[in-house]
């Protein structure tokens, strides 16, 4: 077994101790109720603990196939994503083999530049190639309704669900002296402190948030974010010893990538907003959608990868 | 061989709907009723070929052994594929539209309905190309609710497949469809046709989920 392998295979016991508690308080909660009267905060709790088994499970997994694995399942979340996201923009016939494209085409050649590490080309595809050709398709069509809305609608879908997705597991192709083989845990290390600063982000910002920060939109309090990127900051620092970093390098970069997921997530709720639903989709149970799930993480990425990108290689 | 027959039309199904789940995460929202064997006919807006395998998908076991899709006899019977497809895989009640033949379809609709099974019919006749929600509902809808007032006519509206699956296209596009099923409604006492199927189309209308574009 190799040192990276025992690593993540430590992480994700860690990750299990840590669900098992969940699940035993929500348990043992649950028990304490009076026969036929359940409890729909326990009972939202206890569906999104359950996800939460499966989510960890599915990337446990992925991690330790190596690159193969990871590639695919983000390819899969990538997919997901884009499915969630074009249900709700603005597109008519004209635009049908546009999509197909993006799905069947931009989709997987992106994943497969990033798989052979071709940074020159993954970088550009979608913001250069995607963004010119893709509305040349739907413009031969020939219909000029709202064509600005749909095409940029569409832009718009394919740079956050496969452009920025595809940033996670670009961090396995980063050439970091010393690290190179062991790079697979940059992707623990940052899914992890941008998923556990929302959690903690969420608990203190419903214990003491008072000023919202953008209100009408969503609930986050700046009380709560701050104690959420101060947590992120301090479990970053903790799990230093599976990245390239120092400690209080681990602490600033896990600081900013989850400060920018924040806002990311505030982004994604003006969206919701303005289509008039309140989840993505229905795909995890307690949670919402895929898009719902990873919010902060697709946000946070590509920050993440650029910072590593410029200060580590 | 007709078991055989019988094996493979219970796995085209199994096909069908692993391929519908996988493209579009078929999903069914329960809003006006629950997800019980009664019987019932589920009358839904038709904008593509893959409403009602669509519909189909999201049944529960239980409720699709015992639902019959009323459907054009001229399309699933054009080939040898879709002759097995239709009348096997889905146990589609096939209704011949060709004016020369009377083919009297409300009784074969009816003779479905006395042997309890549950119907999918498309009240519009054809799919709609239009850009208003539903076409005129013909008669056929009515004359059910007439004929046999015990069943509970459920409006179904499926979302999103003039999108997924455009009349002309080739490829679908694997976009979230979702399948609303409201409150069942009734012919009452001395209700006119035009008045019943104008309430049908309304409490179909109302299920169209609101995203602005």
């Amino acid at each position: 077994m190799t040192s990276t392998t025992a690593d993540i295979l430590l992480l994700a016991f860690g990750s299990f101790a840590i669900l098992i508690a969940m699940t035993v308080l929500g348990e043992v909660l649950r028990a304490r109720q009076p026969a036929g009267h359940a409890n729909p905060v326990l009972e939202t709790y206890m569906t999104r603990v359950q996800s939460w088994w499966g989510m960890v499970t599915f990337v446990g997994l992925a991690l330790l196939t190596g690159k193969i694995g990871v590639m695919i399942l983000f390819a899969f979340v990538s997919f997901a994503a884009l499915r969630e996201f074009l249900t709700l923009t603005a597109k008519t016939q004209a635009d049908h083999i546009a999509l197909a494209l993006a799905f069947f085409v931009v989709l997987p050649l992106q994943y497969v530049f990033v798989g052979f590490g071709w940074t020159g080309l993954f970088a550009i595809f979608i913001p250069v190639y995607a963004f010119l050709l893709l509305p040349i398709v739907s413009a031969l069509r020939g219909n000029a309704n709202r064509f600005l809305v749909r095409v940029a609608e569409t832009q718009w879908a394919l740079m956050i669900t496969v452009f920025c997705v595809s940033h996670v597991p670009a961090l396995m192709t980063l050439d970091l002296p010393d690290y190179s083989e062991r790079a697979v845990l940059l992707i623990a290390f940052l899914v992890m402190v941008v998923q556990l600063g929302d959690l903690l982000e969420y608990f203190f910002g419903r214990r003491i948030g008072r000023t919202k920060i953008a209100p009408g939109l969503s609930p986050k309090t700046w009380e709560g974010v701050a104690c959420g990127v101060t947590s992120a900051m301090l479990i970053g620092g903790m799990l230093s010893w599976i990245t390239p970093f120092t400690p209080l390098a681990a602490m600033g970069m896990a600081g900013a990538a989850s400060l920018v997921g924040m806002f990311g997530s505030i982004v994604f709720a003006a969206i919701k907003r303005d289509r008039g639903v309140k989840d993505w989709s229905h795909l995890i149970p307690g949670q919402g959608g895929f898009v719902d799930q990873l919010d902060s993480v697709i946000f946070a990425a590509p920050i993440f990868y650029h910072l590593t990108r410029y200060f580590y290689t | 061989m007709k078991y055989l027959r019988q094996f493979a039309a219970r796995l085209t199904g199994h096909a069908i709907r692993i391929f519908a789940r996988a493209i579009t995460a078929v999903r069914a929202d329960w809003q006006g009723i629950e997800p019980v064997p009664r019987q019932r006919v589920y009358f839904a807006n038709h904008t593509s070929n893959g409403d009602m395998p669509m519909i189909w998908s999201c049944l529960p076991p239980a409720l699709r052994r015992d639902v019959r899709p009323v459907a054009a006899a001229d399309y699933w019977l054009k080939n040898k594929l879709r002759a097995f497809v239709g009348p096997e895989v889905f146990n589609c009640v096939l209704i011949d539209r060709r004016h020369e033949v009377n083919d009297k379809p409300m009784d074969k609709i009816l003779a479905a309905l006395d042997e309890g099974s549950s119907l999918i019919i498309f009240p519009e006749g054809n799919r709609n190309m239009t850009d208003d929600p539903l076409l005129p509902f013909k008669s056929g809808l009515y004359n059910m609710g007439v004929a046999r007032p015990q069943v509970d006519l459920v409006p179904t509206w499926v979302a999103n497949l003039t999108s997924i699956m455009p009349k002309g296209e080739v490829i679908p596009l694997p976009l979230i469809c979702t399948v609303t099923f409201g409150a069942p409604i009734h012919v009452q006492d001395g209700e006119s046709k035009d008045d019943f199927l104008r309430r049908a189309a309304d409490a179909l209308a109302a299920l169209a989920p609101e995203v602005r574009p």
